[in-house]
């Protein structure tokens, strides 16, 4: 049986290597990872797919207990500085605490399944865990 | 008093709470007629209405008009976030400043009492997963590719202040809203005047580290409204009028420039710089002659950046200053006497009228048992998410 998979959201590449990938402004460098008319710093419009890298340290986090219905808490949510492009991610395979989460923790990309939908294709997500 | 200065004749705010017997239109005109009745003037002398009402349907302006005064003036309705009261008190500026009209009048209000966490939406069950939306999410992102929610942002804001320069513990931001809460206590018109001690705030609900419930800030309902006047009209007033009549020394607003990250968390630290830098170059003071500041606490974690990029201390400073004690009403440089918005309420659109409120009261000796003696030079800062920033800074008559 062959499942198919789709990525939770189009800039996480998956295959072999999974990885996220950005909208670099060609004439900048400015990345984005949603699609933009123009570039938010420069306002030129050209842009290419790069690979963002999948090593990153922790700069910034916050441990959610509250959420919206239907978010399952709690979750860690990370801002994450991957070679100097800022991701925003939740840590996971990590007690959700503030004695194992800390400030410039290293971790790395790690993606893992949101289930299956009524045709069998599995959505894949991601987030990171500690390298 | 120069004839192109500004100045706030007459301002107010509601009692900020539980309101269940007044709607948004009840509760703004209120506010607008106690702000007229402040200032000695009427519905007649407005040339210009600006309001706001986040999440409110729409035409706020108009519908005040009916229960206060249609006298057929232009009505701006504003929508600037958490920015929404200042957004329409600038507008109101900025007509009499375009020699439009010599008075107008601006108006904030907001019944948020109960509606729990903001930013929420709820999560969508998807039987198919398609992509949709700039990021071709196939499901909701919340929860999953970090948090929408208030709570946890401004958590993520505070928690990357603290890896850039460290000392932002949890107990230090909590010491934050230890004071917040202390100085609600004087504050009548404060949604909650309860002293909390350190451990009650640690030990509060946790809603998203760093932030405890009580360092959240309040929903509740509230309004705000203030007339404002040029210069020149005013020479033309009672010395009354004159001499309660507070400066606006600066009026700015400011909206995110692109930064490096500000696609996966929104910058409130930059355009909350400039707007501060731009609003002591025109008012001509700098951060030591303020007497006292009303800033954005929506968050605990939140006023710890504020300190910093409203330069009230030095660059990366922002733990030392707080702990320095100088933030506390008795310090060098209060912050937040009214209780800020953890204490005294955050009923957005009024927040950004209400803040300004609370500067004016204590520049015109009027602030009873929390007065700042001898309060002459005061700012308000206002931030709202994605992105607006409103700085105020005002100065006393010199009647």
């Amino acid at each position: 049986m062959t499942t198919t998979q789709v990525p939770h959201v189009n800039y996480l590449v998956l295959g072999d290597k999974p990885h996220l990938e950005a909208n670099e402004c060609t004439a900048c460098g400015a990345r984005f990872f949603d699609r933009r008319n123009a570039c938010a710093a420069c306002f030129k419009t050209d842009f290419k797919k790069v690979s963002v890298p999948t090593d990153g340290i922790v700069r910034s986090f916050t441990i959610v207990t509250f959420a919206s219905p239907g978010v399952p808490v709690p979750f860690v949510a990370a801002i994450v500085d991957c070679g100097g492009t800022s991701v925003r991610g939740n840590l996971i395979n990590v007690d959700p605490t503030p004695e194992k989460v800390t400030l410039g923790m290293k971790v790395r990309l790690a993606t893992y399944s949101l289930g299956a939908d009524d045709n069998g294709v599995e959505a894949i997500g991601f987030g990171f865990e500690p390298a | 008093m120069a004839a192109d200065d500004i100045y706030i004749l007459g301002i107010v705010m509601t009692k900020f709470g539980k309101h269940p017997d007044k709607d948004t239109v009840d509760l703004a005109a209120e506010a607008a007629m106690g702000a007229l009745k402040d200032a000695g003037v009427s519905m007649a002398d407005m040339g210009v209405l600006a309001a706001g009402c986040l999440m409110g349907q729409g035409g706020i302006g108009q519908q005040i008009q009916k229960q206060v005064g249609q006298t057929g003036i232009p009505v701006y309705n504003v929508s600037n976030a958490c920015a929404t009261g200042a957004t329409a008190l600038r507008t109101a500026i900025m007509a009499i400043k375009a020699g439009e009209t010599d008075m107008g009048l601006a108006v904030g209000v907001e019944k948020l009492a109960g509606v729990g966490l903001l930013g929420a939406r709820p999560a969508s069950a998807s039987k198919e997963w398609t992509p949709s939306g700039r990021f071709g999410a196939v499901t909701g992102t919340d929860g999953r590719i970090g948090t929408d929610n208030m709570p946890g942002t401004f958590a993520q804001v505070g928690m990357e202040y603290g890896h850039k320069y460290g000392g932002a513990t949890f107990e230090l931001f909590a010491k934050i809203a230890e004071k917040n809460h202390a100085h609600s206590t004087l504050n009548p018109l404060a949604a909650y005047q309860k002293r909390m001690t350190l451990d009650e705030i640690m030990n509060d609900v946790m809603i998203a580290y760093p932030n405890t419930r009580s360092m959240c800030s309040a929903n509740c309902d509230g309004a705000a409204a203030a007339v404002v006047v040029s210069g020149e009209k005013l020479k033309t007033l009672s010395k009354e009028q004159q001499r309660r009549a507070i400066k606006v020394s600066a009026s700015v607003l400011t909206s995110d420039p692109y930064q490096e990250a500000c696609q996966v968390l929104p910058d409130v630290n930059t355009l909350t710089r400039i707007a501060a830098k731009k609003a002591y170059e025109q008012a001509g003071v700098s951060p030591e002659d303020l007497d006292l500041v009303e800033l954005h606490d929506c968050f605990a974690t939140a006023e710890l950046v504020h300190y910093d990029n409203l330069m009230l201390c030095p660059e990366g400073g922002a733990v030392d200053f707080f702990n320095s004690g100088a933030t506390w009403r008795t310090g060098k440089t209060p912050v937040n006497v009214s209780g800020g918005l953890e204490s005294k309420g955050h009923p957005i659109a009024a927040t950004g009228i209400a803040n300004i409120w609370e500067v004016c009261h204590h520049l015109r000796g009027e602030a009873g048992d929390r007065q700042i003696e001898g309060a002459k030079v005061g700012l308000a800062h206002v931030i709202g998410l994605g992105s607006a920033c409103g700085v105020h800074i005002l100065e006393k008559s010199a009647l």
